[in-house]
Formats: C-alpha cells, sequence, structure tokens
C-alpha cells in the first residue's frame, strides 16, 4: 500500500524566490560584475557607431565635390575600431555568460541531487518519479535559460534604452516627442499580451504533458492492448488528447505570434512619425540631415527593448515558477538527523524484538496497530498474511524507512533510534518484491553493495543464487551491460541477480520480502539452501505468499489487520487450526 | 524530410495565400525605409509640409498593413502546423499501435515514446517557424538587396560582397555546433536515467548506504553535460558577434564608398541614409535564417526520426490457408522460436487442448513458459512448426478476430489511469453484468464493495495505489469479462493468498467452463487440478500429463511437488 499524496505546495513568496536565485548568482561574484561591465562596455560601444556613422553622413555633405574625405575617413575607421571590439567584447561576454549559467546550474542540479539522497523514503512513496525528474532537468533548464539570457537581456536594455534616449535628446529634444505616442502604446500592448498569453501558455504546457503522459502509459501497455485487440479504441483516445495538445498549441500561438509584427508595427510607427517630423524640423532647420539620420538609428534601437520586455516578464515569470519548485524540493526536510548519543552497532547478535508498535502512513489510518515479537538470534522469522495486512510495513520500519508512531523496536536490547541509520541498515541485507537494477554491468549490479568485490566473489555470488549459467550466455558476460527494454530478462531472473546482490554483503541479518515470488519453487529452494550456509547463525526475515518457502521457518507471524493473530512453527499452526492452517489447506482445495 | 511532403499536401493552398499574404507585409516593410529616403531626398527640397504628410501618412498606412497581413499570416500558418501535426502523429500513434512486438522490442520503449512526443514537437515548431520566418526573412534578404541594387548598385555590391563570407560563417557553424547538441542530448539522457534509477531504487540505496556513492555517480553524469552544453554553447555564440561584425564593417564601407560616389555627383546622400536602414533589416533577416537552419537541422533529424517508424514495413502477414476440422480448440505442432535467432528460447512443443480443457505450465525461471502463450496469442511468429485453433493456422486468422478470442494477463501487467470499471471493460462496451460476474469470479468484488465509489474508484498510472494482490485481481477480472474462448493467465495468482486462489480457480470452473484455459504457475496448488500439465526447462518439454500421471513419469516434477506440499497429496 502507498501512502497518501502529499497537499499541493503552496506558491511561495516571489520576492524569497528571486533572493535565493540571487543567492546562487553571488558565489559567483566576481563574473558576475565582469559580465556587466562587458555588458555596459559592449552596448556603449555599439551605441556610439550610429553618432560616428552620422558624422560621417554629415562630412559627406549634400553636394557633390563637396565631400570632406579626412573627416569620413577618420570617422569610418573610428567606426570600424569600435564595431570590431564592440563584437569580441560581446563574444567574450556570451562566452562568459555561458559558464557562469553552467556554474550555476551545475551546482543547483548537485544541491537537488543531494538532496534527494538525504530525503526519507516517504517522499519517494508519495512523489511521482517523472515530476522529480521533471523539477531537475526542465525546471532547472528554464531557470538556465532565463538567467543566462534574460539578465544580460534587462541590463543590455536597460543600457540601450537609456543611453539611446539621452543621445536622442541631445541630438533633438523635440523628436523625442514623439515617443510619448508610442511608449504608452507599447506598455498597454505589452500589458495586454503579458493577460492574454500567459494563460494560454500554461495550458499549451498542461496539455503537451498531459498528452506524454498518455502515451507513456500506452506505449508500456502495448503488449495487453494488442492482446485485447483495442488498438482503436486507443487510437480514438490518443486523438481526443492529440486534439487538445495541438488546439492548446494553437491558441497560444494564435495570440502568441502577434508579439513580433505588432513589436514591428510600433516600430514602423515610431519610424513614420520621426520620418514627418523630422523633416519639419529640417525644413524648419531644428535640426541636420546626419543628426536626423542618427535619430532615426537610435530610435530604431529605442523602441525594441521596450517590447522586448513583454516577453522577458512573462519568461522571467515561468522561471519564477520553475525555481519555486526546484527550491521546494531542496526545502523538503529530510530524514530526521541521527540522535546525538546514537551509536554505530556491530558485532550484531540478531536478536529483534517489537514492543506495541504502532503505526500508520497517514495517521489517520492506521495500518500496524499493536504489533509484538521477538526474534532470537539466529532465527529464521516468517511473516504470513493475506495482502494489505502490513506486512511489508514492518520490513519499512525495521529498517528505518519509516519511524512507528509509538511503541519500541530494538535490536540486541537496544532503541533502534539510539542507533546510527547507517551502521543500522548496513547490519541487514534486504532483497525486495520490486526487483532494482540500474544501467551498468551485470558485474555493477551485483558488486554494488560491496566496496572492492572481486570477480572471483561476484561469480561465487551468481553461482549460489543460481543466475551464473545465465550471465555467461549473455554476450559479454559479466560486462554485459544491463538495460531496461530490448533484453529479454524475464522477472524471476531480475530476482536471482539481486538476490546475488545481497549474497555479497557482509550483513548479519537478512530480509527477504517476496524476494523470489516469481523464481520456480526448485531454485528458490536451492537459493535458500544457499543463503542459510553464508548466513549460517543470522537471523532472517522472510515475507512469502508460497507457504512452502517458509515451511522451515523457526516461528512464523501470521498477521492480520496490522496485529500478529497467530505465532509458533509449522507443526504448532497446524495443530492448531486456525488462519494459518485454513491458509494452508486452502491450496489443496 | 521528404515523408513530410504528404501531409502538408493538403493545405498547400492555405500555405500558398499564407506566403503570398507574408509577402505582402514584407514588401511593405520595405517601403518604409523607401519613403523615408524619398520624403528627406525629393519631398523636404520642395519645402511643402503637405507632402511630406502625405508621405508619412503613407509610411503609418504600410504599418498598418505589414502589422495586419503579418498576424494574419501568422494565424495561417500556425493552422497548417496545427493540422499537419495533428495528423502526422495520429498516423504515427496509429503505426506503432500495430508494430508487431518483435518490432517494438527492436525499437524499444522509450525511443518510440521519444519519437511520439519530443520529435513531433519539433515537427510541429519546425512547420510553424519555417512559414513564418522561411518566407520573411529570405524575403527581407532578398527584397533589401534588390531596392538596394535600384538605390545604388555599387554601394548593394558592397553588401552582395558579405553575403558567401557570411554563408561560410554560418556553414562551419552549425556543422560543428550540430553534432555537439546531439551528444548533449545523450548526456542528459544519461542524467534522467540516473535520477530516474534513484528514485526508484531508493530503499536499496538507503539500505545500502551509497547515498555519497550516487551523489558521485550523479556528479559524474552532471558534469558530462555541463561540459557539452558549454561546448557548444561556445561554438554556436560566435555566429552572432561575427554576423554583427561583418554587416557593421560592410556598413562603414558603405559609408566610405557612398562618400566617394556623393563627391562625384553619382548619389544623394539620403540614399546612403536608406541603405543604413535596410543594413539593419538584412542583418536581421541574416540571424533569422541563422536560427532557421539550426532549426531545420534539428527537425530534419526529427522527422526522419518519424519517417523510420512509419516505413517500417508490416510485421505478421495473414496467409491464406483453408482450416481443416479439428476436434482440437488449441492446437501445438512441434514448434521452435528464439528471440535473438540464435539458441532457441522453445524448442520442439507440442501439445492438443479440447475446448474447456486446462493447460497448466510449470517450470524453471527462463525456461520459456511466457514465451509460449506469446506465441499462441501469435505477438511473435513461430520459426518452425505450427500452431492451430480450431483447425485454423493462426497466421491465417485476421489479427483482430484472433485477438478476441482470448483473455489474459501477462506477467507485470498494466493497469491504466482510469476507473476500476474502465480497466475491467478495456473500452470493449461490455454489459454491465458481464464486468460485475467478471470481478466476482476474479474474487475482486471483495475489495471493490469496501471502496467508497466501488467500481468508480479511479486508478493511478500503473495501479501503484492499490496492493500487489488487488491489481491481480482486477487483472484477472477484465481477462474474464468477454467470455474469451480461451484464457490465458500468466503467474497472475503470485500474489494472491492460497484461500484467494482456489475460491478463484473454483468460480473460474463453475462459471467459465465452456472457456479453454492456459495456466501458468509456479504453484503446483494452483495447476493441480488442470487436465494436463506441461512442465519445462531450457525450452523444452521434459514432462506432460495429468498431476498424477506426471508425479509418476516426470522426476522433477515430483520434486517440485513434494517441495511445495510436503507428502500430504499423494
Amino acid at each position: 500500500m502507498k501512502p497518501p499524496r502529499t497537499m499541493p505546495d503552496k506558491p511561495q513568496d516571489r520576492k524569497r524566490v528571486l533572493l535565493r536565485l540571487g543567492q546562487y548568482l553571488s558565489r559567483h561574484l566576481g563574473m558576475v560584475i565582469t559580465a556587466l561591465v562587458l555588458t555596459v562596455t559592449s552596448n556603449l560601444l555599439a551605441l556610439i557607431g550610429p553618432a560616428l556613422s552620422g558624422k560621417a553622413i554629415d562630412a559627406i555633405g549634400s553636394e557633390p565635390g563637396g565631400v570632406d574625405f579626412s573627416t569620413v575617413f577618420y570617422y569610418c575607421g573610428l567606426m570600424l575600431l569600435f564595431y570590431a571590439v564592440s563584437a569580441i567584447l560581446s563574444y567574450i561576454l556570451s562566452v562568459l555568460m555561458i559558464h557562469l549559467s553552467q556554474k550555476i546550474v551545475y551546482q543547483m542540479r548537485q544541491d537537488v541531487f543531494d538532496h534527494l539522497t538525504e530525503l526519507p523514503v516517504r517522499y519517494f512513496d508519495s512523489h511521482q518519479t517523472g515530476d522529480i525528474v521533471s523539477r531537475i532537468s526542465y525546471d532547472i533548464d528554464t531557470v538556465n535559460a532565463s538567467l543566462s539570457t534574460d539578465l544580460l537581456q534587462i541590463a543590455t536594455s536597460a543600457i540601450t534604452v537609456g543611453g539611446s534616449l539621452v543621445m536622442m535628446i541631445l541630438i533633438s529634444p523635440e523628436l523625442v516627442l514623439v515617443f510619448a505616442v508610442t511608449i504608452p502604446t507599447s506598455i498597454f500592448f505589452t500589458r495586454y499580451m503579458v493577460k492574454k498569453v500567459r494563460p494560454l501558455f500554461r495550458k499549451r504546457s498542461m496539455k503537451l504533458g498531459e498528452l506524454n503522459g498518455f502515451v507513456e502509459e500506452i506505449i508500456t501497455g502495448q503488449k495487453t492492448i494488442k492482446a485485447y485487440h483495442q488498438e482503436e479504441t486507443m487510437i480514438g483516445r490518443f486523438d481526443v488528447r492529440n486534439k487538445e495538445a495541438v488546439d492548446a498549441y494553437y491558441m497560444a500561438d494564435y495570440y502568441g505570434s502577434m508579439t513580433g509584427p505588432s513589436v514591428n508595427f510600433i516600430n514602423n510607427l515610431s519610424l513614420a512619425l520621426i520620418s514627418m517630423f523630422g523633416a519639419m524640423l529640417f525644413l524648419f532647420g531644428h535640426i541636420s540631415l546626419g543628426n536626423l539620420s542618427s535619430f532615426v538609428l537610435y530610435s530604431r534601437k529605442f523602441s525594441g527593448p521596450i517590447n522586448e520586455m513583454a516577453n522577458i516578464i512573462s519568461e522571467l515569470q515561468s522561471a519564477c515558477a520553475a525555481a519555486e519548485r526546484v527550491f521546494r524540493l531542496i526545502d523538503e526536510p529530510p530524514e530526521t538527523p541521527d540522535l546525538p548519543k546514537a551509536q554505530e552497532i556491530s558485532h550484531v547478535q540478531g536478536r529483534v524484538d517489537l514492543a506495541h508498535v504502532k503505526f500508520g502512513y497517514d495517521p489517520s489510518r492506521v495500518i500496524i496497530h499493536d504489533l509484538n515479537l521477538i526474534a532470537k538470534p539466529g532465527s529464521l522469522v516468517a511473516i504470513v498474511g493475506p495482502t494489505g495486512a502490513g506486512k511489508t510495513t514492518i520490513i519499512n520500519l525495521l529498517m528505518r524507512f519509516y519511524d512507528p508512531d509509538s511503541g519500541q523496536i530494538r535490536l540486541d536490547g537496544r532503541e533502534i533510534r539510539q542507533i546510527t541509520r547507517k551502521s543500522l541498515r548496513l547490519s541487514y541485507a534486504m532483497v525486495l518484491q520490486d526487483t532494482w537494477l540500474f544501467h551498468g554491468s551485470v558485474f555493477d549490479n551485483i558488486a554494488y553493495g560491496k566496496k572492492g568485490a572481486t570477480l572471483e566473489d561476484v561469480i561465487a555470488a551468481a553461482k549460489a543464487a543460481h543466475i551464473h549459467r545465465y550471465v555467461m550466455r549473455l554476450p559479454n558476460g559479466y560486462d554485459t551491460i544491463l538495460n531496461e527494454d530490448g533484453m529479454n530478462i524475464s522477472q524471476g531472473q531480475k530476482q536471482l541477480l539481486t538476490i546475488a546482490r545481497a549474497m555479497l554483503l557482509d550483513a548479519r541479518m537478512l530480509i527477504l520480502d517476496e524476494a523470489t515470488s516469481n523464481v520456480d519453487t526448485r531454485t528458490e529452494q536451492q537459493i535458500q539452501a544457499a543463503m542459510r550456509t553464508l548466513m549460517e547463525g543470522k537471523t532472517c526475515f522472510v515475507i512469502a505468499h508460497r507457504l512452502s518457502t517458509i515451511q522451515n521457518a523457526d516461528t512464523i507471524l501470521v498477521v492480520q489487520n496490522g496485529e500478529i493473530v497467530e505465532q509458533g512453527n509449522h507443526e504448532e499452526l497446524m495443530r492448531r487450526g486456525g488462519v494459518y492452517a485454513n491458509l494452508y489447506r486452502s491450496q489443496f482445495q | 524530410m521528404k515523408r513530410l511532403y504528404p501531409y502538408l499536401k493538403p493545405y498547400l493552398g492555405r500555405m500558398t495565400w499564407g506566403l503570398i499574404i507574408k509577402f505582402t507585409g514584407s514588401i511593405m516593410d520595405l517601403l518604409l525605409p523607401w519613403i523615408l529616403s524619398y520624403i528627406i531626398d525629393d519631398v523636404v527640397p520642395l519645402r511643402d509640409v503637405k507632402m511630406v504628410l502625405f508621405w508619412g501618412g503613407m509610411m503609418i498606412l504600410c504599418a498598418v498593413a505589414a502589422l495586419v497581413t503579418n498576424v494574419v499570416a501568422n494565424r495561417m500558418a500556425s493552422w497548417v502546423a496545427q493540422h499537419t501535426t495533428e495528423s502526422i502523429r495520429h498516423d504515427l500513434f496509429e503505426k506503432i499501435s500495430y508494430l508487431s512486438c518483435k518490432q517494438i522490442d527492436e525499437y524499444t520503449i522509450p525511443s518510440l515514446e521519444a519519437r511520439l512526443t519530443s520529435d513531433t514537437y519539433n515537427i510541429h515548431n519546425l512547420i510553424g517557424r519555417m512559414q513564418r520566418l522561411g518566407v520573411r526573412a529570405p524575403i527581407l534578404l532578398l527584397g533589401g538587396i534588390i531596392v538596394t541594387l535600384l538605390l545604388d548598385w555599387a554601394l548593394a555590391l558592397v553588401l552582395i560582397a558579405l553575403l558567401p563570407l557570411l554563408g561560410i560563417l554560418v556553414y562551419f557553424v552549425s556543422k560543428k555546433g550540430v553534432p555537439m547538441y546531439m551528444t548533449l542530448q545523450q548526456k542528459v539522457d544519461a542524467m534522467v536515467r540516473t535520477v530516474r534509477e534513484n528514485a526508484s531504487g531508493i530503499r536499496v540505496i538507503k539500505a545500502l548506504s551509497k547515498g555519497e556513492y550516487e551523489k558521485d555517480r550523479f556528479r559524474q553524469v552532471n558534469s558530462q553535460v555541463v561540459y557539452w552544453e558549454k561546448k557548444a554553447g561556445v561554438t554556436m555564440s560566435l555566429t552572432n558577434p561575427m554576423m554583427n561584425l561583418l554587416l557593421n564593417f560592410g556598413l562603414t564601407a558603405v559609408v566610405a564608398v557612398g562618400a566617394w560616389r556623393v563627391n562625384y555627383g553619382l548619389m544623394q546622400t539620403g540614399a546612403i541614409l536608406a541603405f543604413l536602414t535596410y543594413f539593419t533589416i538584412i542583418l536581421n533577416a541574416m540571424l533569422s535564417i541563422t536560427r532557421m537552419f539550426v532549426m531545420f537541422s534539428r527537425g530534419s533529424a526529427s522527422a526522419q526520426r518519424i519517417a523510420q517508424v512509419l516505413d517500417t514495413p508490416q510485421d505478421l502477414m495473414q496467409t491464406h490457408e483453408a482450416p481443416q476440422p479439428s476436434p482440437y480448440r488449441v492446437e501445438f505442432d512441434h514448434v521452435c522460436f528464439s528471440y535473438q535467432k540464435k539458441e532457441d528460447n522453445v524448442q520442439d512443443i507440442h501439445f492438443r487442448l479440447k475446448k474447456g480443457e486446462t493447460l497448466g505450465i510449470i517450470g524453471a525461471t527462463g525456461s520459456g513458459k511466457s514465451t509460449l502463450t506469446a506465441l499462441l496469442m501469435r505477438l511473435y511468429d513461430a520459426d518452425s512448426g505450427r500452431i492451430f485453433i480450431d483447425g485454423q493456422p493462426i497466421a491465417s486468422i485476421p489479427q483482430g478476430e484472433l485477438h478476441q478470442k482470448f483473455g489474459v494477463t501477462f506477467q507485470n501487467d498494466v493497469l491504466f489511469a482510469d476507473t476500476i470499471y474502465e480497466n475491467i471493460d478495456f473500452g470493449r462496451h461490455l454489459p454491465k453484468e458481464q464486468i460485475r460476474k467478471a470481478a466476482e469470479c476474479a474474487q475482486a468484488m471483495e475489495f471493490i464493495s469496501e471502496l467508497e465509489d466501488g467500481f468508480e474508484h479511479r486508478l493511478t498510472s500503473r495501479g501503484t495505489n492499490l496492493s500487489g494482490g488487488q491489481k491481480q485481481r482486477i487483472l484477472i477480472a477484465r481477462a474474464l469479462a468477454a467470455n474469451p474462448e480461451i484464457l490465458i493467465l500468466d503467474d497472475s495468482s503470485s500474489a494472491l493468498d492460497y484461500r484467494t486462489d482456489s475460491l478463484l480457480r473454483r468460480a473460474l470452473r463453475e462459471n467459465y467452463g465452456e472457456t479453454t484455459t492456459v495456466i501458468i504457475a509456479q504453484r503446483v496448488s494452483s495447476l493441480l487440478h488442470a487436465d494436463h500439465i506441461l512442465v519445462m526447462e531450457e525450452g523444452r518439454e521434459i514432462g506432460y500429463g495429468t498431476h498424477e500421471q506426471l508425479l509418476e513419469s516426470c522426476e522433477t516434477y515430483r520434486e517440485i511437488s513434494q517441495s511445495q506440499m510436503g507428502g500430504d497429496v499423494q
């Protein structure tokens, strides 16, 4: 049973998010300052360009034969110089920004991942893997895109707008009045677009996400769909989601694609107004031709960024939302730290006792009510009972993946909270129902739990787990890379590999939670035999539905509704004629 | 890219209109600086305020026309992209739905997923943007060049001389950059995989205290991603400053050459001014073309990946053979099969089942039990030997008809994010009573009725909100719901306790007596009463008969049976 999903996260204060982003930036303060200085300089240089070309054109004059060549060439030379320096600076700047943003991204990803390894198991039980993945990849990428482009864009825009305005006022304060018309237009337009487009883009991402989820689910279930000949039905359902996705895309585009032409329009409008008034001013002798040309160039530079701001603001908003999701994960409380007086445990005897343990994943739904059990050192304890009775939960408590709500669990007489988590967990070797193999060689997968395991060790473990022959038939033997898909590795073989992994451990106790449910019984018994020799004198906990698996157990615990209803060995329980005997007999009916 | 053409074809008319409208809009953009220079050079000297206002008005008119045409054309482009993508995605999904299991194994599931999602997004983006930028940028570029040629050919030549340089620049940078982005994508995949593994294996990682090790492992993939992102980014970021530099150099050259020509009375100063404005337009057009270039190479990679799937030849062709009357419902005639076409996974399997009979299959892990059912359902074709249903070779039965005969639960079968009712009905629109009956027989009613919303209870994807035993019971109900002719249960009761398992078997016997059943199990108790039991080892039959017969004849079976049930049942 999975615990219920946690409540949806509360939105964080936007200022705090920005502040924390700022903290990441401030670790590279030197680079940030250099970047800002470079931005300012290269933009100022680019701004000087039009002024120089204006001067050059003025020097040309408008009469044939009247060109002042030395002045023209002087300014042309200056233009070349300024443009070259500006280009070099902007290249250095973008390289610098790539390095800066990648440093931040690296740090952020590592922070998220490091935190991930410290989160309690509960977090993973209640959050979808896809969601965690999307935080560490897409969300951080969004933050990154915004950090590396928008910040500079804002700096550039501010400088360009400010600088252009100053230059234009210097050239002709009267002409600047034109912007009294165009700036309010663009502000009005920007606001309108932000309001209109944002929910559309949000919807578009949502619909694409839904389509993704559907596709993942359906393709994974291909075989089943084929077997029931439901391809048509699924195509029909896909079409509905596909249509929703492309429609949402279209709607976002419908309004979104207005931005470009509109920005262009406002620029053109400025140009038209400037031409008219500029021409008039020229007629009345208020402005020279060269100045008019510089003014036109500046005005083009001026209007662009103002409208760009619309895009940047909405991008920043999505970056903030993404950063919020990232920080929320980093802020998730980690596993409670070990108590200060917690001790390392070594030389475990293997005596485990539980006294009046009460636990529920959700405080309102208690799974284990009042559990008492004693496992003597070296005994084999089997836990049986119907599904949902809380068997796996007991394992979760023994390993301290969860802590009980009340009651005590002791290892060798010591309350397990007084033991460091690391040493507690390492004293068990655990094999779970859900096999876990990672993308890596067979060798790495088996040797995972033991540092410095040799090939001989691994082969010995694989032989004991009866998987050696299978491995030898793989194309590269123990060096074969295990791939989730495209390999015809059966569920049972996966279980054997994880058993081999557990066999390599030096643990003093063993937990098998349905570890061999997909393995045939003969192999299972051979493995158990091998394991028992390996684990001679060590305590074992076994959960299994197949009663044959556990018949030889020293103690069989029958769990029902979170309580132990019967306890004893096979013969005792059979004689008793209770729940266990019923379960056992039912296999012959 | 060629493969996409048929999808665009129905919209060619619309696209053409869109392009014409876009073309008009771009001309308007080009007219503006022309008018500007006309005002300054020809109207101003006339000192006629009315004329200035008139031409200024014309400029505003042009600006409005440019706005309207561009918005309309953009929307038409989005419309075309929307409809094209919809049908490409539909066809791709349909094709994938009908791929054979062998073909799916070859492509692998994650790769097919990526083709349906990110690759189709890329195409959507590409079609939309190509129509928008693809017309505008070249028109602005070409138009800009033509207008400048008309304005003054000598200055225009300065400009044209730059173009090959720009082309070379774009070519080399993209040639270096695009493969880098492909490597980057692989590194990102590795990073995502590491995170996935950590989320799914958290218990094992914690149990073995491998947190620090995993941090290191992530540090490696993380720095790989960062390394390639930097490398690709730095390479690509060369384009912009270089282009700006080249064009600005050209601009300077225009001023210098212009000065010379004005001096000789070959042109007027206003033209230089207009030239500078055109330069900005041409610069922007060039930048768009660069971006398009990158987009196009990325898009064509996606198009290739999509086309590859669409062009996969149909597997598992239907043969035409007349059925021969046969008393048997299911017949396996010396069947051999291998997944990798190297070592046989199933070898010389031979059995016959009559209507209503039950076959139990038992055998070691990896002995080929599940493969047999996959062959029976023709998810794969046997390499040699034949399989018949009611005397008809399965290769001659249309896939749909064949699959409708079956009810099946696979090992690790899937539940979908839908209600329990829908998961059992599974799009077949079965009568309500039949679903209820199936749920009852599968022993699922017991917990369904305890749920507040009963059958309407929503499952999460893969049924993660149910326990193992509950999942199996819903899957069995799904298999039973349509009263199948043949029922296949592959290790589908492993999570059921013995009591529930035996109740299930009794219900099957009582309610589905007509159904021919194939049960794969590890528990002898699940097979005990089967009419025939097949014992398998390494793909071969090592025993066949009833429970009693096998106890006599098959040593392996006897061992299994004794180990599980002790001496109680001889």
